[in-house]
Protein backbone atom coordinates (compact mmCIF):
# COMPACT_ATOMS: atom_id res chain seq x y z
CA UNK A 1 0.00 0.00 0.00
CA UNK A 2 1.81 3.67 -0.98
CA UNK A 3 0.44 6.66 1.36
CA UNK A 4 0.87 10.18 0.10
CA UNK A 5 0.21 13.02 2.65
CA UNK A 6 -0.44 16.75 2.00
CA UNK A 7 1.28 18.82 4.39
CA UNK A 8 1.97 22.14 4.78
CA UNK A 9 3.06 23.68 8.39
CA UNK A 10 0.80 26.51 7.74
CA UNK A 11 -2.53 26.79 7.03
CA UNK A 12 -4.71 28.24 4.65
CA UNK A 13 -1.74 27.68 1.35
CA UNK A 14 -4.22 25.06 -0.49
CA UNK A 15 -3.92 21.62 0.91
CA UNK A 16 -7.31 20.71 0.73
CA UNK A 17 -7.41 22.36 -2.36
CA UNK A 18 -4.48 20.46 -4.19
CA UNK A 19 -5.88 16.89 -2.58
CA UNK A 20 -8.88 17.64 -3.74
CA UNK A 21 -7.38 18.05 -7.51
CA UNK A 22 -6.14 14.94 -7.34
CA UNK A 23 -9.16 12.74 -6.73
CA UNK A 24 -9.51 13.25 -10.78
CA UNK A 25 -6.20 11.80 -11.67
CA UNK A 26 -5.55 9.40 -8.72
CA UNK A 27 -6.86 5.54 -8.55
CA UNK A 28 -7.06 6.42 -4.53
CA UNK A 29 -8.89 6.02 -1.29
CA UNK A 30 -8.89 9.74 0.20
CA UNK A 31 -8.30 10.44 3.78
CA UNK A 32 -9.55 13.46 5.63
CA UNK A 33 -6.96 13.85 8.80
CA UNK A 34 -7.37 17.36 9.22
CA UNK A 35 -9.84 16.01 11.66
CA UNK A 36 -11.32 19.50 13.77
CA UNK A 37 -11.06 21.64 10.77
CA UNK A 38 -12.47 18.73 7.78
CA UNK A 39 -13.00 20.65 4.80
CA UNK A 40 -12.45 18.21 2.11
CA UNK A 41 -15.99 16.76 2.30
CA UNK A 42 -17.45 19.74 1.37
CA UNK A 43 -16.01 19.53 -1.82
CA UNK A 44 -16.49 15.97 -2.07
CA UNK A 45 -19.77 16.23 -0.74
CA UNK A 46 -19.62 12.32 0.85
CA UNK A 47 -22.69 10.28 0.64
CA UNK A 48 -22.01 8.16 4.66
CA UNK A 49 -21.79 4.64 4.06
CA UNK A 50 -20.52 3.53 7.61
CA UNK A 51 -20.60 5.80 10.73
CA UNK A 52 -18.78 4.72 13.78
CA UNK A 53 -18.59 6.81 17.38
CA UNK A 54 -14.66 7.39 18.03
CA UNK A 55 -13.79 6.88 22.04
CA UNK A 56 -10.63 9.32 22.97
CA UNK A 57 -9.24 9.08 26.36
CA UNK A 58 -11.64 8.66 29.13
CA UNK A 59 -13.15 11.74 31.28
CA UNK A 60 -13.22 12.12 35.07
CA UNK A 61 -17.13 12.45 36.25
CA UNK A 62 -17.74 13.42 39.92
CA UNK A 63 -20.52 11.74 42.11
CA UNK A 64 -21.72 14.87 43.60
CA UNK A 65 -23.73 12.91 46.25
CA UNK A 66 -20.45 11.57 47.55
CA UNK A 67 -18.11 14.76 46.97
CA UNK A 68 -17.14 16.13 50.89
CA UNK A 69 -15.00 19.25 48.58
CA UNK A 70 -11.81 18.25 50.44
CA UNK A 71 -9.91 19.60 47.22
CA UNK A 72 -7.33 16.33 46.91
CA UNK A 73 -8.22 15.92 43.43
CA UNK A 74 -8.16 19.79 42.40
CA UNK A 75 -4.68 19.80 43.69
CA UNK A 76 -3.64 16.95 41.97
CA UNK A 77 -4.59 17.94 38.22
CA UNK A 78 -1.68 18.95 36.98
CA UNK A 79 -4.24 20.24 33.48
CA UNK A 80 -6.72 22.76 35.63
CA UNK A 81 -9.36 20.36 34.17
CA UNK A 82 -11.18 20.78 37.71
CA UNK A 83 -12.63 23.86 39.00
CA UNK A 84 -12.66 25.48 42.28
CA UNK A 85 -15.88 24.02 43.00
CA UNK A 86 -15.26 20.85 42.16
CA UNK A 87 -16.70 20.17 38.30
CA UNK A 88 -14.40 18.61 35.57
CA UNK A 89 -13.47 21.19 32.33
CA UNK A 90 -14.16 18.39 30.14
CA UNK A 91 -12.34 20.13 27.16
CA UNK A 92 -9.16 20.62 29.69
CA UNK A 93 -9.39 16.47 31.14
CA UNK A 94 -6.68 14.51 29.86
CA UNK A 95 -7.80 11.67 31.35
CA UNK A 96 -5.51 10.81 33.17
CA UNK A 97 -7.04 9.12 36.24
CA UNK A 98 -5.10 11.67 38.76
CA UNK A 99 -8.36 12.70 40.45
CA UNK A 100 -10.03 9.16 41.04
CA UNK A 101 -7.03 7.83 42.52
CA UNK A 102 -6.67 10.61 45.09
CA UNK A 103 -10.23 11.00 45.68
CA UNK A 104 -10.92 9.50 49.24
CA UNK A 105 -14.50 9.21 49.32
CA UNK A 106 -14.62 7.63 45.77
CA UNK A 107 -16.97 10.29 44.39
CA UNK A 108 -14.41 10.77 41.02
CA UNK A 109 -14.55 7.72 38.57
CA UNK A 110 -13.50 7.60 34.88
CA UNK A 111 -15.39 7.25 32.19
CA UNK A 112 -15.28 6.53 28.30
CA UNK A 113 -16.59 9.64 26.49
CA UNK A 114 -17.37 9.82 22.44
CA UNK A 115 -14.74 12.31 21.72
CA UNK A 116 -15.73 12.37 17.89
CA UNK A 117 -16.81 10.17 14.48
CA UNK A 118 -15.31 8.57 11.75
CA UNK A 119 -16.95 8.29 8.44
CA UNK A 120 -16.66 5.49 5.63
CA UNK A 121 -18.18 7.33 2.14
CA UNK A 122 -18.50 6.99 -0.89
CA UNK A 123 -18.41 10.20 -3.11
CA UNK A 124 -18.21 10.72 -7.00
CA UNK A 125 -14.28 11.20 -6.93
CA UNK A 126 -14.78 7.08 -5.29
CA UNK A 127 -13.91 6.38 -1.53
CA UNK A 128 -13.49 8.67 1.29
CA UNK A 129 -12.85 8.42 5.12
CA UNK A 130 -13.19 11.43 7.30
CA UNK A 131 -14.06 12.38 10.63
CA UNK A 132 -14.90 15.02 12.96
CA UNK A 133 -13.73 15.80 16.16
CA UNK A 134 -16.21 17.05 18.92
CA UNK A 135 -15.09 20.74 19.30
CA UNK A 136 -12.47 21.33 21.54
CA UNK A 137 -11.43 17.52 22.10
CA UNK A 138 -7.76 16.59 22.64
CA UNK A 139 -7.18 13.23 20.76
CA UNK A 140 -7.12 14.26 17.11
CA UNK A 141 -4.17 12.49 17.30
CA UNK A 142 -5.58 9.46 17.91
CA UNK A 143 -8.63 9.96 15.38
CA UNK A 144 -6.27 10.59 12.52
CA UNK A 145 -4.87 7.05 13.52
CA UNK A 146 -8.49 5.64 12.99
CA UNK A 147 -9.09 7.44 10.07
CA UNK A 148 -5.78 6.19 8.29
CA UNK A 149 -6.37 2.42 9.59
CA UNK A 150 -10.41 2.63 8.15
CA UNK A 151 -8.65 3.65 5.29
CA UNK A 152 -6.33 1.07 4.52
CA UNK A 153 -9.00 -1.49 5.55
CA UNK A 154 -11.54 0.40 2.78
CA UNK A 155 -8.17 0.29 -0.04
CA UNK A 156 -7.83 -3.29 0.69
CA UNK A 157 -11.42 -4.30 0.64
CA UNK A 158 -11.81 -2.47 -2.44
CA UNK A 159 -8.80 -3.53 -4.63
CA UNK A 160 -6.75 0.21 -4.17
CA UNK A 161 -3.01 0.41 -3.73
CA UNK A 162 -2.98 4.40 -2.91
CA UNK A 163 -4.17 6.33 -0.10
CA UNK A 164 -4.06 10.70 0.04
CA UNK A 165 -4.27 11.69 2.88
CA UNK A 166 -4.90 15.34 3.45
CA UNK A 167 -3.58 16.80 7.00
CA UNK A 168 -3.80 19.33 9.05
CA UNK A 169 -1.91 22.58 9.63
CA UNK A 170 0.86 22.27 12.22
CA UNK A 171 3.73 20.18 13.11
CA UNK A 172 2.71 18.82 16.36
CA UNK A 173 0.46 15.72 16.76
CA UNK A 174 -2.08 15.21 14.41
CA UNK A 175 0.71 16.26 11.95
CA UNK A 176 2.85 13.49 13.33
CA UNK A 177 0.13 10.90 12.83
CA UNK A 178 -0.69 12.24 9.69
CA UNK A 179 2.78 12.15 8.01
CA UNK A 180 4.71 8.75 9.60
CA UNK A 181 5.38 5.98 7.64
CA UNK A 182 3.74 6.97 4.64
CA UNK A 183 5.87 6.80 1.43
CA UNK A 184 5.85 10.83 0.19
CA UNK A 185 4.93 14.16 1.63
CA UNK A 186 3.85 16.86 -0.80
CA UNK A 187 5.01 20.55 1.44
CA UNK A 188 2.39 22.88 -0.21
CA UNK A 189 4.29 26.20 0.19
CA UNK A 190 3.13 29.81 -0.83
CA UNK A 191 5.75 32.59 -1.21
CA UNK A 192 5.36 34.73 1.99
CA UNK A 193 8.05 35.00 5.04
CA UNK A 194 5.66 33.33 7.01
CA UNK A 195 4.58 29.68 4.77
CA UNK A 196 8.64 29.70 3.99
CA UNK A 197 9.37 29.98 7.71
CA UNK A 198 6.71 27.21 8.37
CA UNK A 199 7.65 25.24 5.36
CA UNK A 200 11.27 24.26 6.79
CA UNK A 201 9.40 23.26 10.21
CA UNK A 202 7.49 20.73 8.74
CA UNK A 203 10.38 19.28 6.44
CA UNK A 204 12.64 19.37 9.64
CA UNK A 205 10.04 16.93 11.22
CA UNK A 206 9.90 14.92 8.04
CA UNK A 207 13.40 14.51 8.15
CA UNK A 208 13.07 13.77 11.71
CA UNK A 209 10.20 10.90 11.04
CA UNK A 210 12.47 10.11 7.85
CA UNK A 211 9.41 10.25 5.52
CA UNK A 212 10.53 12.02 1.87
CA UNK A 213 8.88 15.05 0.41
CA UNK A 214 9.07 17.15 -2.64
CA UNK A 215 7.41 20.75 -2.70
CA UNK A 216 4.60 22.13 -4.46
CA UNK A 217 4.33 26.61 -4.36
CA UNK A 218 0.72 27.19 -4.39
CA UNK A 219 -0.03 31.68 -5.86
CA UNK A 220 3.97 31.32 -6.78
CA UNK A 221 3.24 34.62 -8.98
CA UNK A 222 1.87 36.65 -5.77
CA UNK A 223 5.55 37.69 -4.76
CA UNK A 224 7.96 36.20 -7.28
CA UNK A 225 11.33 36.88 -5.47
CA UNK A 226 9.50 35.05 -2.39
CA UNK A 227 8.84 32.00 -4.74
CA UNK A 228 12.43 31.91 -6.17
CA UNK A 229 13.97 31.58 -2.59
CA UNK A 230 11.76 28.71 -2.07
CA UNK A 231 12.83 27.22 -5.81
CA UNK A 232 16.65 28.15 -4.25
CA UNK A 233 16.09 26.84 -1.06
CA UNK A 234 15.28 23.35 -3.18
CA UNK A 235 17.80 23.22 -5.29
CA UNK A 236 20.58 23.62 -2.52
CA UNK A 237 18.85 21.02 -0.62
CA UNK A 238 18.10 18.60 -3.28
CA UNK A 239 14.56 18.44 -3.12
CA UNK A 240 11.94 18.23 -5.63
CA UNK A 241 9.96 20.67 -6.68
CA UNK A 242 6.47 19.08 -8.36
CA UNK A 243 4.68 22.17 -9.23
CA UNK A 244 3.88 26.21 -9.19
CA UNK A 245 0.33 26.58 -8.87
CA UNK A 246 -0.46 30.53 -10.15
CA UNK A 247 -3.15 32.79 -8.01
CA UNK A 248 -6.26 32.17 -9.65
CA UNK A 249 -9.65 33.01 -8.29
CA UNK A 250 -10.89 30.23 -9.56
CA UNK A 251 -9.73 28.36 -6.92
CA UNK A 252 -11.65 30.16 -3.96
CA UNK A 253 -14.67 29.60 -6.65
CA UNK A 254 -14.84 26.28 -7.26
CA UNK A 255 -14.81 26.02 -3.20
CA UNK A 256 -17.90 28.88 -2.93
CA UNK A 257 -19.46 25.97 -5.82
CA UNK A 258 -18.39 22.74 -4.44
CA UNK A 259 -16.35 21.83 -6.90
CA UNK A 260 -12.51 20.86 -7.19
CA UNK A 261 -10.25 22.87 -9.16
CA UNK A 262 -9.70 20.20 -12.24
CA UNK A 263 -13.73 20.17 -12.61
CA UNK A 264 -14.07 24.19 -12.58
CA UNK A 265 -10.92 25.30 -14.56
CA UNK A 266 -9.59 23.04 -17.59
CA UNK A 267 -6.18 25.48 -17.88
CA UNK A 268 -5.64 24.87 -13.68
CA UNK A 269 -6.75 21.02 -14.55
CA UNK A 270 -3.98 21.13 -17.03
CA UNK A 271 -1.76 22.50 -14.39
CA UNK A 272 -2.70 20.29 -11.35
CA UNK A 273 -2.42 17.30 -14.05
CA UNK A 274 0.85 18.01 -14.88
CA UNK A 275 1.64 18.10 -10.43
CA UNK A 276 0.07 14.99 -10.30
CA UNK A 277 2.12 12.48 -12.42
CA UNK A 278 5.63 14.37 -10.96
CA UNK A 279 4.10 13.10 -7.36
CA UNK A 280 3.35 9.79 -9.18
CA UNK A 281 6.60 9.28 -10.76
CA UNK A 282 8.04 10.68 -8.00
CA UNK A 283 6.42 7.34 -5.57
CA UNK A 284 6.64 5.19 -7.99
CA UNK A 285 10.53 5.88 -7.53
CA UNK A 286 10.57 5.27 -4.10
CA UNK B 1 -7.13 42.60 29.55
CA UNK B 2 -6.34 39.66 27.84
CA UNK B 3 -7.44 39.35 23.66
CA UNK B 4 -7.03 36.17 21.82
CA UNK B 5 -7.47 35.98 18.31
CA UNK B 6 -8.19 32.60 16.92
CA UNK B 7 -9.72 30.76 14.09
CA UNK B 8 -10.45 27.67 13.10
CA UNK B 9 -8.90 27.22 10.07
CA UNK B 10 -5.17 28.07 9.76
CA UNK B 11 -3.82 31.12 7.08
CA UNK B 12 -7.44 33.37 7.46
CA UNK B 13 -5.11 35.89 8.94
CA UNK B 14 -4.88 35.01 12.79
CA UNK B 15 -1.44 36.60 12.90
CA UNK B 16 -2.01 39.87 10.73
CA UNK B 17 -4.31 40.54 12.86
CA UNK B 18 -2.95 39.99 16.36
CA UNK B 19 0.57 42.20 15.20
CA UNK B 20 -1.57 44.95 13.05
CA UNK B 21 -3.27 44.94 16.54
CA UNK B 22 -0.75 45.66 18.65
CA UNK B 23 0.88 48.30 16.71
CA UNK B 24 -1.97 49.88 16.16
CA UNK B 25 -2.04 50.26 20.27
CA UNK B 26 1.34 51.58 20.45
CA UNK B 27 2.38 49.63 23.56
CA UNK B 28 1.23 45.51 23.73
CA UNK B 29 2.44 42.50 25.07
CA UNK B 30 1.70 39.73 22.22
CA UNK B 31 2.46 36.08 23.39
CA UNK B 32 3.16 33.67 20.22
CA UNK B 33 1.04 30.56 21.40
CA UNK B 34 1.00 29.03 17.65
CA UNK B 35 4.15 27.15 19.08
CA UNK B 36 4.08 24.77 16.25
CA UNK B 37 4.52 27.47 14.13
CA UNK B 38 5.00 30.59 15.31
CA UNK B 39 4.89 33.38 12.68
CA UNK B 40 4.88 36.65 14.65
CA UNK B 41 8.21 37.45 14.70
CA UNK B 42 8.47 37.49 11.04
CA UNK B 43 6.70 40.71 10.81
CA UNK B 44 8.94 42.56 13.55
CA UNK B 45 12.30 40.64 13.21
CA UNK B 46 13.29 41.15 17.15
CA UNK B 47 16.38 39.94 18.44
CA UNK B 48 14.66 36.88 20.59
CA UNK B 49 16.45 35.57 23.53
CA UNK B 50 15.81 32.27 25.14
CA UNK B 51 14.29 32.87 28.86
CA UNK B 52 13.24 29.19 29.62
CA UNK B 53 12.57 25.89 28.74
CA UNK B 54 9.20 23.96 28.61
CA UNK B 55 9.28 20.72 30.23
CA UNK B 56 6.85 18.03 30.98
CA UNK B 57 7.70 15.74 34.05
CA UNK B 58 8.69 12.28 33.15
CA UNK B 59 9.39 9.15 35.63
CA UNK B 60 12.70 8.11 36.69
CA UNK B 61 12.48 4.67 38.02
CA UNK B 62 15.19 3.70 41.04
CA UNK B 63 15.71 0.87 39.73
CA UNK B 64 17.19 -0.02 43.01
CA UNK B 65 13.83 0.05 44.80
CA UNK B 66 11.58 -1.10 41.60
CA UNK B 67 10.37 -4.56 42.67
CA UNK B 68 8.83 -4.65 39.05
CA UNK B 69 5.19 -4.95 40.73
CA UNK B 70 3.99 -3.04 37.21
CA UNK B 71 1.50 -0.83 39.49
CA UNK B 72 2.72 1.86 37.62
CA UNK B 73 3.02 0.68 34.25
CA UNK B 74 -1.15 -0.27 34.85
CA UNK B 75 -2.51 2.64 36.14
CA UNK B 76 -0.45 4.64 33.83
CA UNK B 77 -3.31 5.73 30.87
CA UNK B 78 -1.06 6.94 27.98
CA UNK B 79 0.96 3.82 28.01
CA UNK B 80 4.19 4.85 28.31
CA UNK B 81 5.17 2.45 30.85
CA UNK B 82 5.52 -1.16 30.14
CA UNK B 83 6.61 -3.76 31.88
CA UNK B 84 9.37 -6.13 30.59
CA UNK B 85 10.57 -9.29 32.10
CA UNK B 86 13.16 -7.26 34.11
CA UNK B 87 12.89 -4.03 33.11
CA UNK B 88 9.81 -1.02 33.29
CA UNK B 89 10.33 0.80 30.18
CA UNK B 90 9.64 3.99 29.49
CA UNK B 91 7.89 5.82 26.05
CA UNK B 92 8.85 9.55 27.28
CA UNK B 93 6.80 11.09 24.23
CA UNK B 94 3.75 9.16 25.42
CA UNK B 95 3.82 10.88 28.51
CA UNK B 96 1.39 13.64 29.55
CA UNK B 97 3.25 14.52 32.84
CA UNK B 98 0.22 13.50 35.52
CA UNK B 99 2.39 11.80 38.12
CA UNK B 100 -0.04 8.82 38.53
CA UNK B 101 2.61 6.47 38.03
CA UNK B 102 4.29 8.47 41.14
CA UNK B 103 1.23 8.11 43.06
CA UNK B 104 0.47 4.43 42.66
CA UNK B 105 4.49 3.44 42.94
CA UNK B 106 3.76 1.62 46.88
CA UNK B 107 8.37 1.25 47.00
CA UNK B 108 8.85 4.91 46.83
CA UNK B 109 10.94 3.97 43.60
CA UNK B 110 9.73 7.11 40.77
CA UNK B 111 10.53 10.49 41.05
CA UNK B 112 9.79 12.90 38.23
CA UNK B 113 12.33 14.40 36.49
CA UNK B 114 11.64 17.34 33.59
CA UNK B 115 11.93 16.24 29.78
CA UNK B 116 12.45 19.68 27.72
CA UNK B 117 9.75 19.36 24.68
CA UNK B 118 10.28 23.28 23.83
CA UNK B 119 11.14 26.62 25.00
CA UNK B 120 10.11 30.24 25.31
CA UNK B 121 11.63 33.50 23.83
CA UNK B 122 11.54 37.11 24.51
CA UNK B 123 11.90 40.16 22.74
CA UNK B 124 10.89 43.91 22.25
CA UNK B 125 11.00 46.67 20.09
CA UNK B 126 9.41 50.13 19.80
CA UNK B 127 6.67 49.38 22.87
CA UNK B 128 5.71 46.11 21.56
CA UNK B 129 6.94 42.98 23.28
CA UNK B 130 6.87 39.68 22.37
CA UNK B 131 6.73 36.13 24.12
CA UNK B 132 7.11 33.39 21.68
CA UNK B 133 6.85 29.28 22.60
CA UNK B 134 8.57 27.40 19.77
CA UNK B 135 7.84 23.26 19.88
CA UNK B 136 10.77 21.08 19.55
CA UNK B 137 10.85 19.22 16.24
CA UNK B 138 9.09 15.91 16.68
CA UNK B 139 7.35 16.96 19.81
CA UNK B 140 3.34 15.90 19.61
CA UNK B 141 1.83 17.69 22.48
CA UNK B 142 1.83 21.62 22.55
CA UNK B 143 -0.32 22.35 24.63
CA UNK B 144 2.46 22.13 27.98
CA UNK B 145 4.31 24.74 25.70
CA UNK B 146 1.22 27.12 25.23
CA UNK B 147 0.67 26.74 29.02
CA UNK B 148 4.15 27.88 29.56
CA UNK B 149 3.91 31.13 27.27
CA UNK B 150 0.38 32.02 28.95
CA UNK B 151 2.25 33.09 32.15
CA UNK B 152 3.67 35.87 30.41
CA UNK B 153 0.36 37.30 30.43
CA UNK B 154 0.35 38.95 33.00
CA UNK B 155 -3.20 40.30 33.42
CA UNK B 156 -2.41 42.07 29.76
CA UNK B 157 -1.90 40.92 26.26
CA UNK B 158 -2.81 39.96 22.76
CA UNK B 159 -2.66 36.01 21.99
CA UNK B 160 -2.03 34.78 18.59
CA UNK B 161 -3.61 31.12 19.13
CA UNK B 162 -3.27 28.67 16.97
CA UNK B 163 -4.97 27.25 14.24
CA UNK B 164 -7.88 24.47 14.82
CA UNK B 165 -10.63 23.57 17.09
CA UNK B 166 -8.62 21.02 19.14
CA UNK B 167 -6.97 21.32 22.66
CA UNK B 168 -4.31 23.46 21.42
CA UNK B 169 -6.47 26.56 20.84
CA UNK B 170 -8.55 25.72 23.74
CA UNK B 171 -5.29 26.25 25.73
CA UNK B 172 -4.66 29.27 24.42
CA UNK B 173 -7.89 31.17 24.41
CA UNK B 174 -8.86 30.21 28.15
CA UNK B 175 -8.88 32.86 30.16
CA UNK B 176 -8.97 35.29 27.51
CA UNK B 177 -11.34 38.41 28.63
CA UNK B 178 -12.23 38.51 24.38
CA UNK B 179 -11.54 36.27 21.74
CA UNK B 180 -11.67 37.51 18.08
CA UNK B 181 -12.59 35.05 15.95
CA UNK B 182 -10.91 35.39 12.33
CA UNK B 183 -12.25 33.52 9.15
CA UNK B 184 -12.80 34.46 5.58
CA UNK B 185 -16.09 34.33 3.21
CA UNK B 186 -15.82 30.74 2.10
CA UNK B 187 -17.43 27.58 2.95
CA UNK B 188 -13.97 26.21 4.14
CA UNK B 189 -14.02 29.26 6.03
CA UNK B 190 -17.82 28.87 7.68
CA UNK B 191 -17.55 25.48 8.68
CA UNK B 192 -14.25 25.84 10.62
CA UNK B 193 -15.69 29.37 12.13
CA UNK B 194 -18.69 27.34 13.05
CA UNK B 195 -16.64 24.87 15.50
CA UNK B 196 -14.62 27.63 16.76
CA UNK B 197 -18.12 30.03 17.82
CA UNK B 198 -19.10 26.23 19.53
CA UNK B 199 -16.25 26.43 21.52
CA UNK B 200 -15.89 29.92 22.83
CA UNK B 201 -19.34 30.02 23.72
CA UNK B 202 -19.26 27.28 25.81
CA UNK B 203 -16.18 28.55 27.28
CA UNK B 204 -18.56 31.61 27.94
CA UNK B 205 -15.91 34.19 26.43
CA UNK B 206 -17.43 37.12 24.82
CA UNK B 207 -16.15 37.51 20.97
CA UNK B 208 -16.34 38.84 17.62
CA UNK B 209 -15.56 37.92 14.36
CA UNK B 210 -13.49 39.80 11.75
CA UNK B 211 -13.84 38.83 8.68
CA UNK B 212 -10.68 39.01 6.57
CA UNK B 213 -10.49 38.77 2.46
CA UNK B 214 -13.71 39.92 2.26
CA UNK B 215 -15.25 39.80 -1.55
CA UNK B 216 -13.41 36.89 -2.31
CA UNK B 217 -16.03 34.09 -1.73
CA UNK B 218 -19.59 34.15 -0.71
CA UNK B 219 -22.12 35.71 1.88
CA UNK B 220 -22.25 32.52 4.09
CA UNK B 221 -20.28 33.93 6.55
CA UNK B 222 -22.15 36.82 7.11
CA UNK B 223 -25.72 34.61 6.48
CA UNK B 224 -24.77 32.68 9.56
CA UNK B 225 -22.99 35.68 11.70
CA UNK B 226 -26.27 37.73 11.51
CA UNK B 227 -28.40 34.64 11.89
CA UNK B 228 -26.33 34.17 15.04
CA UNK B 229 -26.22 37.59 16.22
CA UNK B 230 -22.51 37.25 16.42
CA UNK B 231 -21.23 40.60 15.64
CA UNK B 232 -18.84 41.36 12.64
CA UNK B 233 -16.06 43.22 13.96
CA UNK B 234 -14.37 44.46 10.97
CA UNK B 235 -13.77 43.27 7.34
CA UNK B 236 -10.43 43.62 5.91
CA UNK B 237 -11.30 43.30 2.14
CA UNK B 238 -9.58 40.46 -0.25
CA UNK B 239 -6.12 43.67 -1.24
CA UNK B 240 -3.30 42.71 -3.57
CA UNK B 241 -1.09 45.71 -1.71
CA UNK B 242 -2.49 44.25 1.69
CA UNK B 243 -1.27 40.87 0.80
CA UNK B 244 2.07 41.90 -0.89
CA UNK B 245 3.07 43.22 2.37
CA UNK B 246 2.13 40.01 4.56
CA UNK B 247 3.95 38.04 1.88
CA UNK B 248 6.55 40.78 3.09
CA UNK B 249 6.31 40.40 6.73
CA UNK B 250 5.46 43.87 6.55
CA UNK B 251 2.57 44.54 8.67
CA UNK B 252 0.39 46.79 6.17
CA UNK B 253 -1.01 49.65 9.37
CA UNK B 254 2.58 50.48 8.83
CA UNK B 255 1.91 51.50 5.51
CA UNK B 256 -1.53 52.26 5.47
CA UNK B 257 -3.14 54.69 7.72
CA UNK B 258 -6.55 54.66 7.50
CA UNK B 259 -5.93 51.15 8.96
CA UNK B 260 -4.15 52.38 12.18
CA UNK B 261 -7.39 54.35 12.89
CA UNK B 262 -9.10 51.52 12.36
CA UNK B 263 -7.49 48.81 14.72
CA UNK B 264 -7.76 51.63 17.44
CA UNK B 265 -11.37 51.41 17.24
CA UNK B 266 -11.55 47.66 17.27
CA UNK B 267 -9.42 48.03 20.47
CA UNK B 268 -11.76 50.87 21.94
CA UNK B 269 -14.84 48.24 20.72
CA UNK B 270 -13.62 45.52 22.31
CA UNK B 271 -12.46 46.89 25.36
CA UNK B 272 -16.06 48.46 25.68
CA UNK B 273 -17.60 45.03 25.28
CA UNK B 274 -15.38 42.91 27.35
CA UNK B 275 -16.42 45.46 30.32
CA UNK B 276 -20.15 45.57 29.74
CA UNK B 277 -19.34 41.73 29.91
CA UNK B 278 -17.83 41.54 32.82
CA UNK B 279 -20.16 44.17 34.91
CA UNK B 280 -22.84 41.66 34.00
Amino acid sequence: MRQIAIASGKGGVGKTSIAASFASFAKAVFADCDVDASNLPIIFKPEIIKKEDFYGMDVASVDESKCIKCMECYNACRFDAITEEIEIIEEKCEGCGVCEYVCPVDAIEMVPRKSGEVYVSKSRFGWIVHAELKAGEETSGKLVSVVRQKAMEVAKENGYDLIIIDSSAGIGCPVIASITGVNLVVIVVEPTMAAIHDMKRIMNVANHFKVPYVVCINKYDLNEEKAKEIEEFCKENGIEIVGKIPYNKAFTKAIVNGKSIVEYDEGLAEIMKKIWENVERKIEES
Amino acid sequence: MIISVASGKGGVGKTSVAVNLAIAIGRARILDCDVEEPNVNIFFGMDLKKVKDANVLIPSIDKQKCTLCGECAKACRYNALAMLPNDVMLFPELCHGCGLCKMVCEFNAIEETPRKIGEIYYGSKDGIELYQGLLNIGEAMATPVIKEVKKFANGNAIIDAPPGNACPMIEAIDGSDFVILVTEPTPFGLHDLKIAVDIVRKFKIPFGVIINKDGIGDESVDEFCKKEGIKVLMRIPHDEEIARYYSKGIPFVTKMDEWKERFIKLYEEIKDEANSNSKR
